[in-house]
């Protein structure tokens, strides 16, 4: 079918850094094309750059679409000629219909006034396109995700899109959801849209993409044509990370004492539907220098239940006793947890985690305020200490401790929040995805972080989503689904499918 | 040189508004022919403004939470002046035990907003709009829409006088007391600033490049000298001028130098990561309208010394003031960002565009379109410096 878009020698410069450089990028009509690549590979700069995001002249190189040269100054550029771009953050107005939504900034109208029919005519026929069985009049706020999504191709629809860019549009699905998606993309192949899709979930792209590129490091490492070329997830990973992960997690030799802190007969119900229960009767134990691991699929109820524990910062009707040092403590504050040395470091470090407009230095030291102070004043020298202590210690990549947390990328954002629970000098270090969305290097240095607290006998309990880094770092993990424990597994018997099997066992004995 | 030079633009952020002011007031010396600057007339300045400058500090702290403004402080400015008008004109009760009961009065307010702000959780905005009416209400109900005046001769003082030349012993022509206190405080500074200096070298930090520090003690030396040689040169220092440096300088040390203090900063920034970091936002976030709703009644206080009457029409738009030098001065619209020295100097800027222009004749209209103008401008290079620094 030929080419429908070209970028040619992209390169595109942010102060001090080079984003892309020199990217060769080529789709043809009516395929699947995955882009792929470690975070900050440049995926998301490479789509701006297309969609007119970051508009022309603020990049060098050449975009042919369709034939044309293109100059998008912005994104109604791009989308006039068929581009459109659905972001990570879906960009829908909570308040109004999916039809008011559907044609959102492209209203039907008639002598300047909207037709009301028009519009809801066209939204039921987009809505019966992308499978989606909702009256339009509902509200956006009221559908979940997964249907969101879904309006929002609808949306896309409504524009008369020939190339369709989806940017990680399963992140927050779940595997039906996920499915249903994967399934209308390839539908809407048929039709003629092409559709450019990135993702981290190399199954996913294995299962519809018609060629991959993998681009790494702000270049194009190689473009994989199915059919043509070998593919399986090996040479993709190969690709993204320039190396062979032999070693993706650092060793250690457990060195496991009492047990440091136990929760018994734990209970939580929802903080806004006080008759759902989302924990229940949960038991578990840490010992000095473990790393227990909480495995579970999204919405097991993990982060809940370590929020609940950590000074009731999730839930209502909380009941269950927390024992540390074989001691009944009480936690009723979030200050009472940390005082008692229990810390939590969040799954959201941007949004619960850190203060983005404020320096590497304060945020580190925020809990322990009173550590550095002397007779109710803040110490300032001290505290540059300790910052420069720990900017060195974990190798946080910044211009100096004064530099806005909101300037790093994410693997030195999350050093910095992991800093700030470390100079809390906790004995249980509750972390929750600590290594969510940052790169592989990155990761490797926190899996080392771990393990040194853990040899300097401190007890980590780890929440993670992903099955190899709880394998591959935890003595012991706990298996969570539907708000209970439902296994228990030490190092050598725990695998993905003997995790699993406990999910789903659980799953068959409540249905 | 080059070190000096990336000093200076590092810090010309910070410097901007002071920098615009001290433009502003050459401008208008020059406009009215001396007269801004006349010694009487910096005295005037001063106690005219006392009110604001009180107002912009508390409300800063506000601000800095989270983006809350408080709309109810002019209305708690006539409201205290009602009640200590009638406790003292009315009641003839003595100065000290009426201003205990009105300073009780200011932290009982402060409690009522502050509980539905911080513990029920009702926009700050809306609290303090409901505030503004009930207190004007109250304040026609207490003074049954009259004004009561004089006040005695000792409440007076508070805004109208002056520390006693207690050190003039040769009978010299100006307030030597106030030189000698400039001359003090251009001495602790220094030494103060040398210490800190010393300090940090000691502990291995960088510190500014020494000829950048000795301009800096310079400007600063010069700055609290010809404060002091103007306020000598009237009457000496005003009473109300030693409230507010010392509101200015406890507010600034407890902003930048105490757990509370940063407490207020953390939340503004991101409320949630300071609630997940031990910090117990409902309560920084009462207290904070406590704090402002007591500031609100020293205000009224001094107001109402100042025009020695309890009018029920007293404050009248004195929270846009208030609001209007936080922002001037530098306060981020969403809350973390802002110091006390900067909404001091937002508040000064107000009051010298207002004196210089009541100087040259300028009408109210007139006066008001250019603070307006000058609050749009000043945030908007804010807003501009802030957008081109993120490149």
């Amino acid at each position: 079918m030929g080419t429908i878009l070209e970028m040619r020698n992209i390169t595109k410069i942010f102060p001090g850094v080079k984003a892309l450089d020199n990217v060769n990028f080529e789709v043809e009509a009516g395929e699947i094309h995955a882009l792929v690549g470690e975070n900050g590979a440049g995926k998301s700069t490479l789509m701006n750059v297309l969609s007119g995001i970051y508009p022309y002249g603020t990049y060098s190189g050449e975009i042919v679409f369709d034939g044309k040269v293109c100059a998008f100054r912005d994104v109604k550029d791009s989308e006039k000629v068929g581009i459109a771009i659905i972001h990570q953050e879906l960009a829908l107005q909570p308040y109004m219909s999916i039809a008011e939504n559907l044609f959102l900034g492209n209203e039907r109208q008639k002598r300047g006034f909207i037709d009301w029919n028009r519009t809801q005519l066209e939204a039921r026929e987009l809505l019966k396109k992308v499978r989606l069985n909702e009256n339009a009049q509902t509200l956006v706020k009221d559908i979940g995700v997964g249907k969101q999504q879904l309006v929002e191709i609808a949306k896309a629809l409504a524009k008369k899109v020939k190339l369709l860019i989806l940017d990680e549009p399963t992140a927050a699905l779940n595997d039906e959801d996920s499915n249903n998606l994967l399934n209308l993309i390839l539908e809407l192949k048929k039709d003629g849209i092409t559709c450019i899709l990135i993702s981290h979930k190399l199954n996913e792209i294995l299962k519809v993409a018609d060629s991959i590129t993998i681009l790494r490091d702000g270049a194009t490492i190689e473009t994989l044509k199915v059919g043509v070329d070998v593919i399986d997830e090996d040479r993709i990973i190969k690709g993204m990370v320039g190396r062979t992960l032999v070693n993706r997690f650092p060793k250690r030799e457990p060195k496991i004492g009492d047990v440091v802190f136990e929760v018994r007969d734990w209970n939580v119900y929802h903080p806004l539907i006080p008759d759902r229960q989302v924990i229940k009767n949960v038991n578990i134990k840490v010992r000095r220098g473990e790393v227990v691991g909480i495995s579970g699929l999204m919405g097991a109820g993990r982060t809940e239940f370590a929020m609940s524990i950590f000074g009731k910062a999730y839930g209502t009707r909380i009941s269950g006793q927390i024992f540390k040092d074989g001691k009944p403590v009480q936690f009723n504050t979030v200050r009472d947890a940390i005082d008692h040395g229990v810390s939590y470091l969040t799954e959201d470090r941007k949004s619960a985690g850190l203060i983005l407009i404020d320096d590497i230095r304060h945020n580190i030291t925020l809990p322990s305020l009173k550590k550095i102070s002397k007779r109710s004043f803040i110490d300032q020298n001290r505290e540059i200490l300790v910052a420069e202590e720990y900017r060195s210690k974990l190798d946080i990549k910044s211009s100096s401790i004064l530099q806005k947390t909101g300037n790093l990328s994410g693997g030195n954002q999350q050093k910095v929040v992991l800093s700030r629970w470390i100079f809390s000098r906790p004995d249980v270090l509750i972390l929750d995805e600590p290594t969510r969305g940052i790169d592989v290097g990155a990761k490797y240095e926190i899996y080392t972080i771990i393990n040194q607290l853990a040899d300097e006998g401190k007890s980590i309990i780890f929440i993670s989503s992903e099955l190899p880094e709880i394998l591959g770092i935890c003595d012991r993990i706990y298996v969570m689904n539907d708000g209970r424990i439902v296994g228990e597994l030490t190092r050598e018997e725990a695998s993905s499918e003997s995790i699993m099997k406990c999910i789903m066992q659980s799953n068959r004995e409540v249905s | 040189m080059e070190n000096i030079g990336k000093t200076i633009k590092n810090n010309l952020r910070q410097y901007a508004m002071l920098i615009a002011l001290v433009v502003i007031m050459i401008f208008f010396q020059i406009a009215t022919g001396g007269i801004l600057l006349y010694p009487m007339n910096v005295t005037n300045l001063v106690l005219q403004n006392s009110y604001v400058l009180i107002l912009a500090i508390g409300m800063t702290l506000c601000i800095l939470t989270g983006g809350n403004i408080d709309l109810s402080v002019g209305s708690v400015v006539a409201f205290v002046g009602a009640v200590s008008g009638t406790l003292m004109i009315d009641m003839k009760m003595p100065m000290f035990p009426a201003l205990l009961i009105t300073l009780a009065v200011g932290l009982i307010i402060g409690i009522w907003q502050g509980f539905w702000i911080a513990y029920v959780r009702i926009p700050a905005f809306i609290v303090t709009l409901a505030g503004m009416l009930i207190f004007r209400g109250l304040t026609n109900t207490i003074l049954r829409g009259l004004t009561l005046a004089p006040y005695p001769k000792e409440y007076q003082v508070i805004s109208g006088g002056f520390i006693p030349d207690f050190l003039n012993f040769f009978g010299a022509g100006f307030n030597v007391t106030t030189i000698v206190v400039g001359i003090v405080f251009s001495l602790l500074y220094v030494i103060m600033a040398i210490k800190k200096r010393k300090e940090r070298a000691g502990y291995g930090f960088e510190n500014s490049p020494t000829l950048f520090f000795i301009i800096q003690a310079i400007i600063v030396v010069c700055g609290i000298m010809l404060l002091s040689y103007w306020l000598s040169a009237y009457k000496g220092i005003p009473v109300i001028f030693v409230i507010i440096a010392t509101l200015v300088a406890g507010y600034t040390v407890f902003t930048q130098n105490t757990a509370p203090g940063r407490y207020i900063y953390a939340m503004g920034g991101n409320e949630k990561a300071a609630r997940l970091s031990g910090v117990n936002t409902n309560k920084v976030l009462f207290f904070t309208y406590v704090n402002m709703a007591v500031l609100a009644t020293i205000a009224g206080i001094s107001f109402s010394s100042r025009i020695n009457s309890a009018s029920p029409v007293a404050g009248q738009n004195f929270e846009l003031d208030a609001i209007a030098a936080c922002f001037i001065g530098g306060a981020s619209v969403t809350g973390g960002v802002g110091t006390v020295i900067g909404a001091i100097i937002g508040a000064l800027v107000m009051g010298v565009l207002n004196n210089g222009m009541s100087i040259m004749g300028v009408g109210i209209d007139m006066q008001m379109t250019i603070k307006g103008l000058v609050l749009l401008i000043a945030v908007a290079f804010d807003v501009i410096s802030k957008r081109k620094s993120r490149g």
